[in-house]
């Protein structure tokens, strides 16, 4: 009898064990931020990068239906490539916001004279906390956001071509 | 009146290094617990990198407004995925991970209490 009740309470812990390897299988530990898409990004204020009077908060990307926030910096040489995509989009019926990432302000501004300014509003990000609110982890990135500032589409890296046509088909 | 003055000072300047140190504690168990998702297998506390230094600066303004470790880590979880803490919060889909060292500890017991039992009852026959 107590020789059953062992194997029983073996037999149990057993399948319990596999529960739980099998539920540790199925999940995915691959670390993407692509998860912040439908949630809200929130309470911050964005400083211009020529003036500190200048500023934006999220009730200003209440204004548009589409924003893209993109992230870049002088120093960063995938931000070069992603360049022309962002020029083609501020043609479309969309708002483009740049956040300067840890950058110095002439380097920036030299930056954006040599390629050309897609951008509605610059913004700077100094020390990076600006990014932490954003999610991200490494730049470029750009996060496509609507009116009520839920993230839509995260782009991690430099916009390439086939990310811009899926822009061009989520702002349509 | 000169020995009141005397402790007081001894208080205030004994006091503040504590009081820092013990911040200081704090902040860097939860760097040790958040992962540097820009690094290779190293926390927050052990890496130089930006990413790494960003995430201090937030941690140490987000203490300074006076949220809890619980807090800061639901912000940084919500912007970045559970995959940032090393130390996994309890929720409905890890329940079992949480369960599985007590369920062991409770069954190990169990075990061990029938062996000796049965043991015994050898001894005794």
């Amino acid at each position: 009898m107590k020789t059953s009740i062992l194997k029983i309470i073996i037999f149990i812990f057993v399948i319990f064990s596999l529960i739980v390897f099998w539920q540790g299988l199925k999940k995915n530990n691959n670390y993407d931020t692509k998860r912040l898409i439908g949630t809200r990004i929130s309470n911050f204020k964005l400083i211009g990068i020529n003036s500190d009077n200048q500023y934006i908060t999220e009730e200003d990307f209440k204004e548009n239906k589409f924003t893209l926030v993109n992230f870049f910096a002088s120093w960063c040489t995938p931000c070069r490539t992603e360049h022309k995509y962002l020029l083609n989009l501020s043609n479309k019926k969309i708002n483009l916001i740049g956040i300067n990432f840890k950058d110095k302000k002439k380097n920036a501004n030299n930056f954006l004279k040599e390629l050309g300014d897609p951008y509605n509003f610059v913004g700077k990000d100094t020390d990076g906390k600006i990014s932490i609110l954003f999610g991200v982890y490494g730049i470029p990135e750009s996060i496509l956001v609507d009116s009520d500032l839920t993230v839509i589409k995260k782009i991690i890296g430099p916009i390439d071509q086939i990310q811009y046509d899926e822009i061009v088909k989520l702002i349509q | 009146m000169k020995i009141k003055n005397f402790l007081f000072i001894a208080y205030v300047l004994l006091a503040n290094p504590i009081q820092a140190s013990d911040s200081q504690a704090k902040l860097l168990g939860v760097y040790k617990n958040l992962r540097c998702l820009v690094c290779q297998g190293q926390s927050i506390a052990d890496s130089n990198s930006d990413f790494a230094a960003t995430i201090k600066l937030v941690v140490q303004d987000q203490f300074n407004e006076g949220k809890t470790e619980a807090e800061v880590y639901n912000f940084l979880t919500s912007k970045y995925g559970e995959w940032i803490v090393y130390q996994p919060i309890f929720n409905k889909n890890n329940f079992l991970l949480w369960a599985l060292p007590y369920t062991a500890l409770i069954f190990g017991g169990f075990v061990i209490f029938f062996v000796v039992r049965k043991t015994k009852h050898k001894k005794v026959n």
